[in-house]
């Protein structure tokens, strides 16, 4: 006879309590302990070890890379190294880049005189899009094809979750999961995939925390801006190698400053709106793997040069033909962006930036990348002649703008602590669902980069340092 | 002597006698290998003493003290012969 | 004709870099656990046909203790795939083995695919394919996804699977006399519902072992008839997360 669906389902709920009274509370103990036997007793036939072949660094490495002495120092000495070399590294073909980037422009200028193009074409197209996206490629690439090929080394050889192990006790006194050390890394390189790493931790509340901290560390869109801003300004007193020894110490110091943030915030969170303890969490430490070096360096540099190239048209192309028209149109005798940026200044003075700062950072809110590229062409676009091609006349334009170390520190902190950009909070949405949530993703990092650099420009200037 | 996991030294070899929790984290460890019977070895702890990895089933997973000190066992000074 | 192919494997046993080898796609891949964050569908082509490869969560049970075992577990059982490959880690079979037997209670239609064959080697690992092929009663394959070594086997494995001129005999864990005479107890009552539709002891040691999750995912399966689709599966698991 056969039964219909809720026939069967009478059934089976039948069943379910039937098998309920049998079941004891030892049974899973029994399940789980007989399949792990007989796992042992299956691979005991058909698997030999040969224990000699067993090498030193597979029993031992875990020893000093989480030891009590070395555990923070060897994590401290690898951020820097990846750091250093990045600025080491990015110095030549970012110069490279430059230079061809200006010899094309060249001949495109000689084009556009040829075909008696008209001043507004010249403007939008090359002053605009051609120059806003150049920068980018110039400013962008050049790290991110250096850091990101270390990053996925580190990631492939298993070295992420040594660093979850060795920081677990803080997280946890923050009242945070294990894992959001694991999802914070993962912010260093993108903080929108980030958000979608967050998944790995499972709890609610502490995914939360997650997500709502990840964007304390800087992205591969602001890693570049803070190179930039340390090497220009906080090692200005330094050349050559001690230059970049000084600016790598300097980001160094910005991104511990972002995770102390990322720890003080998940911790403030879980003590009023996200209120709750740690819940219990396991963490594997997979065995160390040997990459495949050159796979992973080429694999990772293409990628991330793909993904920067597209970037750079797809949002910054908009962004700078958007903002060189918004600095050649003329309302009264000021254009729209000085506008903009007067009605910004007092505030952002404040701050300890200027309103040409603040506007980048709101124009640049699809993506971090344009935030730079944006400010010099606002600069550029409001009288100053210099022509930007290569990175020391960059700070000439900073210079002639009133920056001092002040400005430049502010400004990295401000990148740091800021508001998630575009995607990111796209992201944010998707994933939570929750207007008012992704709302606060938005809000409470804003705060505190305005409260930050707003207390550290009243102290600095209370003192006469600047 | 019985005692609970965090209170091992690194090194230790430990046969586990019972878990002292319900629900999914007992569910959960039980299928990450921390069964009654089973021999575990503590393979490091964290430069800030908590938490402390176990080396279980070929597998080294770290454990919070709020499981460890959950998780009974007893020390066993025979050599066991256990794949690592 | 269903050419479905899942991918189960414990985390962090190259099931990712395996998966990419397969289908040609670029899924993040690294050493943590968890990185697989979306499930991944790709399509692989043999000399024979063209299969769907579903890259399931990694676990190391399929038990309902987390959102991603649930979303492995119902894969496997609900959407019934032709085959399904468990992916092992060479240098720790032991563990990983235990995966591997769990999918056999749920299905015939297993490859054991042990990865990092290289990696294990270099340890000083032996693995005798012949003979645990012999002892699980299915087809065992040796392979380093990121060197490519063993690919070629697998493919026509996976072949001659489908094409069923590979018959399993999968192995089956012997529970002790109270769980197994517990087990014929509740069979024939579970048959009568289920038919031959999904696997009958394996349900009557989840019902045993008191498994809500699965309980109500059965409940569920009986009311629609209609199977649910993984994307369904993966949404309600996370619509279920966040109230506020």
């Amino acid at each position: 006879m056969e039964l219909n669906s809720s026939q069967k389902i009478a059934q089976l709920t039948d069943l379910y309590r039937q098998a309920a009274t049998q079941s004891t509370t030892t049974l899973r103990d029994e399940i789980v302990g007989k399949i792990y036997q007989t796992s042992q007793e299956l691979s005991e036939k058909s698997v030999n070890y040969d224990k000699r072949k067993t090498t030193w660094l597979d029993k031992n490495l875990d020893q000093i890379l989480t030891s009590k002495t070395f555990g923070f120092p060897i994590m401290l000495l690898m951020l820097g190294i990846v750091i250093y070399l990045t600025i080491a590294g990015a110095n030549y073909p970012g110069v490279a880049i430059a230079n061809l980037f200006s010899v094309v422009e060249g001949w495109l200028t000689s084009l556009f005189e040829w075909m008696h193009a008209p001043d507004w074409l010249y403007g939008i197209l090359i002053e605009g899009f051609y120059k806003g996206t150049s920068w980018v490629v110039t400013v962008m690439l050049p790290p991110m094809a250096i850091f990101f090929p270390m990053f996925a080394l580190l990631e492939n050889f298993g070295y992420l979750p040594r660093v979850a192990f060795n920081l677990d006790r803080f997280f946890k006194q923050s009242g945070a999961h294990g894992k959001q050390s694991l999802t914070m890394t993962m912010g260093f390189g993108c903080n929108a995939a980030a958000i979608m790493s967050s998944r790995i931790v499972e709890s609610p509340r502490e995914r939360m925390i997650a997500i709502l901290t990840n964007n304390f560390v800087p992205c591969n869109g602001r890693w570049p801006t803070l190179i930039l801003l340390a090497g220009l300004f906080m090692a200005a007193g330094f050349s050559g190698g001690m230059n970049t020894f000084i600016s790598a110490g300097v980001v160094v110091g910005i991104v511990l400053f972002g995770i102390a943030m990322t720890l003080f915030v998940s911790w403030s969170l879980s003590k009023t709106l996200l209120r709750g303890v740690p819940s219990h969490y396991t963490l594997e430490l997979p065995p160390y793997r040997k990459p495949k070096i050159w796979n992973t360096i080429i694999r990772a540099t293409l990628d991330k040069s793909v993904f920067v190239l597209k970037r750079a048209v797809v949002v910054a192309a908009p962004a700078s033909i958007i903002t060189w028209i918004l600095a050649n149109i003329n309302i009264g005798d000021t254009s729209i962006l000085q506008h903009f940026v007067g009605f910004l200044d007092p505030f952002a003075q404040s701050l300890g930036l200027d309103g040409f700062i603040l506007g980048a950072f709101i124009l640049g809110f699809p993506a971090n990348e344009i935030v730079l590229p944006i400010l010099l062409m606002g600069y550029l676009a409001t009288g100053s002649l210099v022509d930007v091609d290569s990175m020391n006349n960059i700070k000439d334009v900073f210079l002639a703008h009133g920056w001092t170390w002040l400005t430049a520190l502010n400004m990295m902190l401000f990148s740091l602590l800021h508001y998630p950009c575009g995607t990111t909070m796209l992201n944010i949405w998707k994933e939570t669902k929750s207007i008012k949530w992704t709302f606060a993703a938005f809000a409470i990092p804003t705060g505190i980069a305005i409260i930050t650099t707003f207390i550290i420009a009243q102290v600095v200037r209370a003192f006469g340092l600047v | 002597m019985q005692q609970t996991m965090d209170q091992f030294q690194v090194g230790d070899q430990i046969r586990i006698t019972k878990l002292e929790l319900d629900g999914v984290m007992r569910r959960r460890l039980l299928d990450l290998g921390f069964v009654p019977g089973v021999i575990v070895t503590v393979f490091q702890k964290s430069p800030l003493g908590d938490p402390i990895a176990y080396q279980v089933f070929q597998t080294i997973i770290a454990l919070r003290k709020e499981e460890s000190s959950l998780i009974y066992g007893e020390k066993i000074n025979e050599e066991v012969c256990i794949h690592e | 004709m269903n050419k479905r192919i899942a991918l189960a494997g414990n985390p962090n046993t190259g099931k990712s870099t395996l998966f990419n080898l397969l289908t040609g796609l670029k899924q993040h891949t690294g050493n943590w656990p968890g990185k697989t964050v979306a499930h991944a569908e790709g399509e692989l082509t043999t000399e024979k046909a063209t299969y769907q490869i579903i890259d399931l969560p990694g676990t190391y049970s399929l038990y309902s203790n987390s959102e991603d075992e649930e979303v492995a577990r119902n894969y496997i059982i609900f959407e019934k795939p032709a085959l399904t490959l468990v992916v092992l880690d060479a240098t720790s079979i032991e563990r990983n083995l235990n995966l591997a037997l769990q999918v056999m209670e749920m299905t015939s239609q297993v490859i054991v695919c042990i990865n990092l064959i290289d990696e294990a080697r270099r340890k000083g690992i032996e693995i005798d394919a012949k003979k645990m092929s012999e002892q699980l009663g299915v087809p065992v394959i040796l392979l380093s996804a990121r060197e490519k070594i063993g690919i070629i086997q697998l493919l026509k494995t996976i072949d001659n699977m489908m094409e069923r001129k590979i018959t399993t005999k999968p192995f089956q864990i012997a529970y002790s006399d109270e769980i197994e005479q517990k087990i014929k107890q509740l069979e024939p009552h579970i048959k009568k519902v289920f038919g031959d539709d999904l696997p009958t002891r394996w349900i009557a040691l989840r019902l045993l072992d008191n498994d809500q999750s699965l309980f109500d995912e059965l409940k569920s399966y009986l009311g629609q008839d209609k199977q649910t689709s993984i994307e369904k599966v993966i949404y309600s698991n996370k619509e279920r997360s966040y109230g506020a």
